[in-house]
């Protein structure tokens, strides 16, 4: 269906999981609310009666709308982020390509700040639990969202997910969102910051081939810096592409392989997840 | 499918518009797309055709708007038509600029009977 990513058809079950209780799981319907259908066919019929009452040859007339496709998503969204604020809890938005290293990163970054921190994960994938098994190992509490077709996670999925997964007061949500770097940026979840990362081996003109990623998000992560002396990379180049897009942007530099840079990222955890707000 | 979910979208909301106005049948849509919006125009077509489907909208016809992108300087206040979020201001080269128009995802009318 979606051109750019290549994902199929929507309207497939979304799936929530929690590893070791496969058996347990939820279904979120699709996007398509069959009930309200069912009671529009009702009016209809009463509507149609009546007009019949009321004979009058209207061709159409025009309904002003003027209204944000997304205005749903947006709403629900902001339900999302005032929950996080009531009980103080930071969430972030993982956005990137596919494998650019989002569950890597959680996984170390958890056992190391975990004696720290109460962290809770949210896993989106199309498919499987593989990302749900691989957090469940650093023994915190995840929830896996398989989103079958969709290509992006929603607001209305993290508000599911949350009510399963209920993290405590002062925590911070991790949500891995499904590796795209297209259809995850228009879909705000009630996050605190967005963070896109993207990997050396990815080629430094990301910024300006994804630019709406880029644009809605907050920090850039750069993985991967190991493989820096391997392939043709410019650093400042990244850099400078993301910062025509989002001056603000900040970046932290890491290679979750060798541990270098990550206590820059743990500070900046330290300081975000603070009940700022 | 970002743009299937966002079609599905704007069939719900002119199913919710057209009941409120007690219409049968919607057979027009105007939907405006910036340029910047995120969205392809040619998948969102196809999507429609999908999400139209079964419902109220059956059989209308959709209009893309587009809207094409306009940017003021947050350095020199100069406006301008950017042709990407990576333009720089023509008069001063600065970068950052405030899109004020071109991010548009809206439904802007139907037409029911
Ligand atoms: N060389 C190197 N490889 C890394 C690094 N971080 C992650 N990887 C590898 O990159 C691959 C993908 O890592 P994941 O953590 O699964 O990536 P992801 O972003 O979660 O992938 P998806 O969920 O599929 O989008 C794995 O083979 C990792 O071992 C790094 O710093 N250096
Ligand atoms: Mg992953
Ligand atoms: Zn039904
Ligand atoms: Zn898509
Ligand atoms: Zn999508
Ligand atoms: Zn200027």
């Amino acid at each position: 269906m979606c051109d750019t990513c290549g994902c199929g058809e929507g309207g497939e079950a979304i799936i929530l999981r929690k590893p070791g209780r496969e058996g347990a799981h939820i279904h979120l319907d699709g996007e398509h609310a069959h009930h309200h259908e069912h009671g529009h066919d009702h009016e209809h019929e009463h509507e149609h009666k009546h007009s019949h009452d009321h004979p009058q040859e209207v061709r159409g007339r025009e309904v002003v709308i003027e209204q944000n496709i997304l205005s749903k998503n947006d709403l629900l969204a902001e339900r999302n982020r005032g929950y996080f604020e009531a009980k103080k809890i930071a969430a972030f938005n993982l956005v990137s390509s596919p494998g650019s290293g989002k569950t890597s990163l959680l996984e170390r970054t958890i056992t190391a700040m975990k004696g720290k921190k109460g962290f809770y994960v949210i896993e989106g994938d199309q498919q499987t639990m593989h990302d749900a098994d691989r957090i469940h190992a650093t023994g915190v509490p995840v929830i896996q969202i398989n989103t079958g077709n969709g290509c992006h996670l929603d607001a209305r999925m993290i508000h599911e997910a949350v009510k399963e997964l209920d993290p405590g007061e002062g925590s911070v949500l991790m949500i891995e969102n499904v590796g795209n770097l297209v259809c995850p940026s228009l879909f705000d979840l009630g996050e605190r910051k967005r963070i896109v990362v993207m990997s050396v081996p990815e080629g430094d003109d990301k910024p300006i081939k994804y630019p709406t990623m880029f644009q809605s998000s907050d920090l850039c992560i750069i993985n991967k810096t190991d493989l820096l002396p391997y392939v043709d990379f410019d650093m400042e180049k990244v850099k400078n592409y993301a910062r025509q897009v989002k001056p603000e942007m900040e970046f932290i530099e890491v290679s979750v392989r060798t541990g270098e840079g990550m206590e820059q990222w743990y500070e900046w955890i330290e300081k975000n997840g603070d009940a700022l707000g | 499918m970002h743009e299937l979910s966002i079609a599905m979208s704007i069939v719900e909301l002119a199913e919710e518009y057209a009941a409120k106005e007690h219409a049968e049948k919607v057979t027009e849509l105007e939907i405006e797309v910036g340029d910047f919006s995120g969205v392809v125009v040619d998948a969102l077509e196809f999507a429609m055709e999908e999400a139209v489907k079964g419902s109220i909208c059956e059989g209308a016809v959709w209009k893309i708007i587009p809207v094409h992108p306009l940017a003021r300087c947050s350095s020199c206040g100069h406006t301008y038509q950017p042709e990407s979020l990576f333009q720089p201001c023509p008069a001063c080269s600065g970068f950052g600029a405030e899109i004020l128009r071109g991010e548009e995802l809206r439904l802007r009318s139907i037409m029911v009977e």
